[in-house]
Formats: structure tokens, sequence, C-alpha cells
């Protein structure tokens, strides 16, 4: 959204979002990039302080909501969405930010998450995607990969993880993007991306939980495997990877394919964020290591009338329509009598 | 044939309306219940039709009634048993005429007591003509084919003349009350605006009724109930989901905030829904969430931004919300949740009332969350407790749990509808001062509120949530001695409340030997019990009623101690006894409970206000 801006073109830096509560995450935790960020990214919004709404559940990552200087709702475990939702609905001009986690968003607050994508209500859920529960220290969580062993599954994780991207696309997101916790100005330009995009948007960080799963995105993230591991997404261009964007994506049949390109770009194809079928963003969203690099950036971006609008729409005409100008009007309505 | 039970004389009646799903039942009591109001008429209606959306037609189980009683007298509820029963086929007789006084008259569409119907309603011989009713009065009314002959030339099919029976019916009824016709044609005319064939059609039924009753003497001479001595004003009959959607509605007015209202469906509350979905024109912002939780966890999202919130439910959607009910309570956020109860547990008996959901209420949440419970007790004050749920949460700063019950949802009574300015005002606690002297936690010194400030407001950017709060600075802490100091600052918040609540008043004597006492939808029949008593010369017995629950009345225990023994009647197993048990566990407390999803009839109450009394 980007109806807001401030008044009197009042300058807002990064330190007006830093709140006075001291940040306790573990040292080196991939949440203090996140923080950092979206301090520096809200700033940049051009958006009055006051309207700013930030949300979160429970987990580490919600803690986020006390080092925010706005606003602010940490709720219960899975419920931030909705909590979101209501506010946004209640005051349409706020620019709504929720925190959660894999765990808190994807299990205990599945069915908020899944509805909030279908609904597009222009909300701004960033999740922290670390595979694992850290605050109650080690237990699987639904993006757990296989074989992982945790606390819960000692012997290996053998349930199917969920793909967030996939998920969210498939319940119909209209803003999908991911980024890794270690890449600052990718992950500020898909904050700011969202920010302006009308609708929900869902933005999946790769972050890295230095406790229980040290290391899990090493493999996508890592200073000499990244450019052969992540595709980084961008509208209209080309989608090339790999040292000197070698490679690029083709399509064979119903199968996405990875090729090694022989004459510049022309054969890979070109990223439409803005399309509406969403067969291929599913596709560029479910890539994953070996076969393919995985998509990085905004990989869904479609815009749409939203459920704020649509709902402080329907009241506008409903009131053009009406002749109650106030509850006495609709009291005094139909079938009444009068006693004297 | 006996003699009628009714008399020119009689100052209060009871009718039911009775047939299948498809006869139009609901609607011609609604318009009885229109026209009685309009003449003067004190009246409480309920409903009783089968929770299946297309029941079998003329099967017992598919049968829809209406039930309502007149009177010139105050009338707090349907009545017990019935002075005339509507039956528009067999099914309906079979299901309806234990409801029938001895001597009652039934009125029978004669015409659908044919063998086809009778078998369905498992009769194997015509209950109209087989001398089984003799001890009642019996009117065969050949409704279908006099409705066909008054139609005949209209050009409609059969089935659609047979839908106008049921104004046939109310064309009898309306003569044997002295009803004009003027009211249901009105009625008819606005309802059918734009099919002007059905608006004769209707039309004709009901004056072909009318004159049934008229010219076959059936009757005798006609009763006229004088009407009943209500206060001045303007009046509408109201049903209770209605009259909670609209106090809410009254309430965002009167303080000046947008209403919020997110809910999911569930029976019986899901029309307080709709009816605010429907209320876009005065600016309702409504969100049919995808579960319960969802729902009330948006309400706390949009009270915390300023809006007037509520989430209404029943039971099962209350279970759910009670974890986001303490995050409301430790936020210290208003909030108003309304619980339409209905007979449980688990989905037990959707459809059917209870009072069991005051323990949950006051007590189903984990650690210490104290908040406060209201109830309603008839249909139309489900405006006023609304409203006064609405302007607690919001004055002081808390959720407040609002009562009503299957009975009420869907039961009507005369409402009257407020004048400007007679509703309390609703005063926003706001901090006046500067931003920056202001803390998130600071209360008002005498009711410890906190301020209602809201995104928007500059320079009051805060944070809330479910973690135990710095008393003043609102910051996270876990010390020991702030969390206890927390507790007891968020209970005595809540208790302070009755300081400002109505006191509790005594009807009867207001000391002596025994005070009858009960709280939300069981006002009618209790105080109809004990005011009969006490026109029979019984002056021992007091009535007292309660509508705030949490916070109790700050009289409450001295109006105790004036009664050798306290009988507590309601609709559960004792809840309410034992909470006031633990309460003032010094009185000598007696319970009377009915549990079968069906409201205290007044002789039972007062059969058992008489037990006790020689005991």
């Amino acid at each position: 959204m980007q109806t807001d801006v401030t008044e009197n073109n009042t300058v807002l830096t990064r330190k007006d979002f830093v709140s006075d509560q001291a940040v306790r995450w573990c040292p080196g935790c991939g949440d203090f990039m996140i923080l950092a960020n979206m301090q520096k990214a809200f700033a940049n919004m051009n958006h009055k302080k006051e309207h700013f709404l930030s949300v979160s559940g429970i987990g580490c990552s919600s803690r986020i909501t006390y080092y925010l200087d706005t606003y602010g709702i940490h709720s219960i475990h899975g419920r931030a969405i909705a909590v979101a939702t209501g506010a946004k609905l209640a005051n349409p001009e706020l620019n709504v930010w929720v925190f959660t986690g894999d765990g808190d968003c994807m299990a205990i607050g599945g069915n908020h998450f899944i509805h909030a994508c279908r609904r597009n209500a222009d909300i701004n859920i960033i999740i922290f995607n670390n595979k694992i529960y850290g605050m109650t220290k080690g237990q699987s969580s639904p993006t757990t990969p296989v074989g992982l062993k945790t606390k819960t599954a000692p012997e290996g994780s053998y349930e199917i993880p969920f793909n967030i991207g996939e998920v969210a696309i498939g319940a119909g997101a209209t803003f999908f993007a991911r980024v890794p916790d270690n890449d600052h100005a990718l992950m500020e330009d898909v904050m700011m991306q969202a920010y302006h995009h009308k609708g929900t948007s869902v933005i999946e960080v790769l972050q890295n939980c230095v406790i229980f799963t040290d290391g899990i995105h090493d493999q996508i993230t890592g200073r000499d495997t990244r450019s052969d591991n992540q595709l980084i997404l961008e509208h209209g261009k080309p989608m090339v990877f790999g040292s000197e964007n070698k490679m690029g994506l083709r399509v064979d049949g119903m199968r996405l394919l990875k090729h090694e390109l022989e004459n510049g770009t022309g054969q890979t194809l070109e990223h439409d964020a803005a399309e509406t079928d969403s067969q291929m963003h599913l596709a560029l969203a479910k890539m994953q290591l070996p076969e393919f690099p995985v998509a990085m950036g905004v990989i869904r971006k479609v815009e749409i009338n939203t459920y704020s609008e649509s709902v402080h729409q329907a009241i506008a005409s409903a009131k053009k329509r009406t002749s109650f100008k106030s509850v006495k009007d609709l009291f005094l309505s139909g079938n009444t009598w009068e006693i004297e | 044939m006996s003699k009628s039970a009714l008399s020119p004389e009689m100052r209060k009646a009871v009718v039911r309306f009775s047939g299948d799903s498809g006869d139009g039942m609901q609607l011609t009591g609604d318009m009885f219940s229109q026209a009685s109001g309009q003449a003067g008429l004190d009246l409480t209606t309920t409903p009783d039709f089968p929770a299946e959306i297309r029941a079998p037609q003329g099967s017992v189980g598919g049968v829809s009634s209406f039930q309502i009683q007149i009177g010139g007298t105050e009338i707090y509820t349907p009545g017990d048993q019935v002075d005339v029963l509507v039956v528009m086929n067999p099914a309906a007789l079979k299901a309806n005429i234990h409801y029938l006084k001895a001597g009652g008259t039934i009125i029978a569409d004669k015409d659908s007591f044919n063998p086809r119907n009778l078998k369905k309603a498992d009769y194997d011989t015509n209950p109209l003509e087989d001398g089984s009713l003799e001890d009642y009065h019996i009117i065969r009314a050949p409704a279908t084919s006099l409705t066909r002959e008054a139609l005949k030339d209209l050009g409609l099919e059969n089935q659609a003349m047979a839908r106008s029976k049921n104004m046939f019916a109310l064309g009898v009824v309306s003569y044997i009350f002295s009803r004009p016709l003027a009211n249901p044609k009105a009625f008819i005319q606005k309802k059918f605006a734009s099919k002007p064939v059905l608006i004769d059609a209707n039309i004709r039924a009901l004056e072909a009724g009318f004159s049934f009753a008229e010219s076959t003497e059936l009757f005798g001479a006609s009763i006229v109930i004088p009407p009943a001595k209500l206060p001045k004003g303007n009046y509408r009959n109201i049903d209770g989901n209605t009259a909670v959607a609209w106090g809410l509605l009254a309430a965002a007015e009167n303080c000046g905030r947008k209403l919020s209202l997110c809910s999911y469906p569930i029976t019986p509350a899901t029309e307080i829904l709709q009816e605010l979905s429907a209320r876009k024109d005065l600016g309702a912002i409504v969100f049919q969430a995808e579960d319960e939780i969802a729902a009330v966890c948006a309400a706390i999202g949009a009270a915390f931004c300023g809006n007037l919130s509520a989430t209404t439910t029943s039971g099962p959607g209350a279970s759910l919300k009670s974890e986001a009910m303490g995050l409301a309570i430790i936020s210290e956020i208003p909030l108003v949740m309304v619980n339409v109860q209905r007979a449980g547990p688990s989905t037990g008996i959707p459809t059917k009332t209870e009072q069991s959901d005051l323990y949950q209420s006051l007590h189903g949440r984990h650690g210490e969350a104290p908040l406060v419970v209201l109830a309603a007790s008839s249909p139309d004050d489900c405006f006023f407790y609304s409203y006064t749920a609405a302007k607690i949460a919001i004055e002081h700063s808390t959720p407040v749990i609002m009562l009503s019950d299957s009975y009420l949802a869907s039961g009507t009574s005369p409402w009257r509808i407020p004048e400007n300015g007679e509703l309390p005002d609703i005063k926003i606690p706001r901090f006046r001062k500067p931003a920056e002297e202001w803390k998130p936690y600071m209360r008002d010194p005498e009711f410890l509120n906190r301020y209602w400030m809201s995104p928007g407001d500059k320079g009051f950017e805060h944070r809330i949530g479910g973690l135990e709060k710095k008393e003043i600075t609102g910051n996270l802490t876990y010390e020991p001695l702030n969390h206890e100091k927390m507790t007891r600052i968020r209970e005595e918040k809540i208790e302070r409340i009755a300081k400002k609540l109505p006191k509790q008043k005594v009807i009867g004597a207001q000391s002596g030997k025994l005070i009858v006492l009960g709280w939300g939808s069981t006002h009618g029949a209790i105080n109809m019990a004990v005011s009969e008593l006490i026109e029979d010369g019984e002056d021992n017995v007091g009535f007292t009623h309660f509508n705030y629950i949490k916070p109790l009345p700050e009289n409450t225990e001295e109006i105790l101690s004036k009664f050798d023994r306290i009988l507590v009647c309601e609709l559960n197993n004792g809840q309410f006894v034992n909470y006031l048990r633990s309460k003032f566990p010094k009185f000598n407390y007696l319970q009377f409970n009915k549990i079968q999803g069906q409201p205290f009839f007044i002789s039972e109450i007062k059969a058992e206000i008489i037990n006790t009394l020689t005991q």
C-alpha cells in the first residue's frame, strides 16, 4: 500500500523505529538481520509513523514487535494474521506487518495463513523460516526437511514438509517473495515491494537458527555456493543464474528444466511476476536443490482488488443508498407502533 | 364437544400456530404479533421449528410452530399452556396437542386430515372425528377448500393457492381476538409489492378466514383483550439476536467509534452476524472469519485500533475463543463477546436453550483471568445489555461477556425504542495530557482502567501483548511481586465496576422466609410465578433477578441476608447457586434446576416455591 504520506515531509530514519527494549536473540541469529532491514525499510516507506502496526504470534521471531517502535501487538500462538486482518479492516490507513515463524504460521496458524492468502487483505506477512521450533528448543516444524534429527524426531523426520511458497501461491496469494537472511539489499528491496503491493504479501526469509539448525540454509546462502544455488528473480528480466549467469531455465513438455546457455540469455525464460496464471510461479517456488537453484526475490506479484478495499467500498455504497442517517432511523423503520 | 375455554373476559391468551415447515407458520405468527402489538397488547413469542432445513413434508418431525402470549397485563413468557391451537395438518396436531390446556380450542384445517396425511402422522383414525379430542373445543375449518374457492379466478396453480391457507388461519384467529385486518393487509401489500397477484391471493385468503369465523358462529362473541399499560413511546417487536446487533450499533454511534464485528457462523448466534452484515448502511465493519479463533483475534486487532469490537458466538465457539480472551484480559483492551448459549456440552442440542455456560464465562480461561459477565433477561433487553456490555468494555478497558441464549435469540417481545439521549453516555477513557507524559499501563485512579490510545494517535506508539507487563510502563517483566500486583489489579479493576451498577431490586416481600432468585433468560417465568403467588396472598416470598453476574451488584449480600432461605432457579445443574455459595457461604441455599433444553414453565416454578414453603 502507498496511501499515507508523512506530513510536512518529516523524514523518518531507521532510528525512529528502534524501540528502547534490549534485543534478546542468540548472538548470530538471523533475526537480527530481519530486524535491521525492516527498520531501514520502514524509514523509507514515507508513511506516518503512527499508522504502522506490527503484529506477531509466539516464537523467537515474534519477539520482534517489542523491538520495533511502532504500534504493536504481540499476540498468541498462530493468530497474528487474524489479529492483523481485524486491525486492517478497522483502519484501512494502517501499514500492517505480521512477523511469524514456520511453526507459528504453518502449523498452529496454518488456517489463518491460507485464508489470508485467499482473502487478500492488504497486510504483509514475513515468515522467519528456520525449519525448527526454536523457542521451545528444537522440535520438528512443518518445514523441517525429511531426515533432519530433532527432539521430536530423534531418528530423523519422516514427515513431508511444506514448501511455503507452494502453499501461499496455491492458496491464492497475490504476492510471494523469498529471501535469504544474509542478502540485505535483496531483503530490503523485497520489503519495499511488499509495502507497495496492494493485497496480502508473503515474504519467506530463509533464516538461520544458530542453536538448533545452524547452517541449514548454507548450501543455498553460502558465499561459495550461492551464485549456483540461487536464482534471483527480477520481473521482466531473463531467469539466469550460476557463475557468469551461464545457466537458464526452459520448459520441456510439462516440466521446468535448467540448462546451460550457449549464446547469451536468449534461450532462457523471462520472469513475469505479474502473470495471473500461477502455474509458472508455483514451479519456480517449488524448485529445490540439487535439481534446481532456489528461487529468490519476488516470484509472484499480481494486483487485484483487496479484501479491505472491497469491504470499505461495500460500506460506502451501502451508505450512499440508504435513507438511514442514524440507528434511530433503523429502529423506526418497518413495523412500529406508538403508545401514548 | 365440550364448551370452549375461551371467554370474552380473558385478559391474556396463548395461541400456537403449527403446520408443516412449508406452511408459513413463522410468518403467520409474526403477523399476528405485529397486529397485537399495534393494538397495544404486551406479548412474548417463541418459535419452535425443526433443526433440518427441509424435513419430510407432512411428518411429525417436520412440524414448525410459533407460540405467542398476548395480554392486557405484563407478559413475560410465551405461556405454559395454549388456549388456541392452530393445526394445518395431522402431524401438527400430533406434535402439539400436549401443549393445549383442557377445554382449549383447536382450529384444524379439516381438508388436510385425509388418509395420506393421517398415515404420515401415524393416526389410524381421524382424530377430528373419532371422539379422541372430546375434551377440547374443535373448529373444523375447511381452510384448503375455502382458500381455493376464494382464489379460483386468480389463475394460480393448486400448489400456489395452498400456500395462502396460512392467511386463512390468520383470518380466523384475527376474528377470535377482534384484530382488524388492516395491519396484516398492509404487511401483505408491502411483502408482495412486486407480485400483485400474491397480494390479492393472500388478502382474499385472510378475508375468507375472517368471514368463515364470523359467519359460522362457532365461537360466540369474539374476545377483546384491553391494551396493556405500557410506558408511552414508539414500539416494535424484536428478537434477541437483532436486539444484540442493534445494541452494538447504538453503542458505536453514541461513543463515536466504528463498530467491528468479527464472528463465525454458529447456531443460535448466526443472526447477529447476518443482521450486522446487512448494516453496512450504518457503517458496520463485519468480518466473517475462517474460524472462531480468527474471529476473536480479529476483534482484538480491531479493538486495539480504536473500534468498538465484538465477537458473537455460542458455547462451542466460546470454548475456542478462551485463549484469546486471556490475551484481551492481560492487554486490558475493550472487547465484547456475546455468547448465545445452547444446550451442551460439545455439540449438545444446538437449537435448544440452556444457561450452562456460566462457569465457562466466569472461569473458562487459564491463569487468573477475570472479566465482566452480564446476562440479558428478555428478547428486547438484549438491546440494553449488549449496549451496556460495550459501555463497560470501553470505559473499563476490559473484555465483557454478554450472555443470551437460544430462547431469547429467537423469541420476540415488544421493545420500546429509546428516545434520543435516553441511553447512558459512553465516556471513552483518553489520556488528555501530552504523549511524553504517558505510559501504556497508567490507570485511572478511581476505576483502574487503562487509557484507550490507538494507531493514529501520534506519539502514543506502544506495544501490547500476552506477556506479563510491568505496572505503569508496560515493559515485559517476570518479576514475582509485579506479577502478583498486576493479577490483583486486574481483579480489583473488575470488582470496582460494581460501584457504577444499579442496585439489585427485590419484588414482593423485602425480607422473610424465602427469596426466589434467578438470572438471565428465566426472568419471565420466575417473575410470573412469584407474581401469581403474591396475587394469591403469599406475603413471605421475595424475588430478585440478576443481570450483572460479575461483578455482582454491591447490595447482593445485604439482600440475601434478609431471608431465611434462598431458592436459586436456573437452567443448568446449579452454576449460579454455586457461584453465590463461593461468594457468600454463610447463607442457606436451595436450588431448582431444569436441564431439558427447554425454558421453565411458570407452573413448575410455582409448584417448587409452594413445595419449598411447606417444607
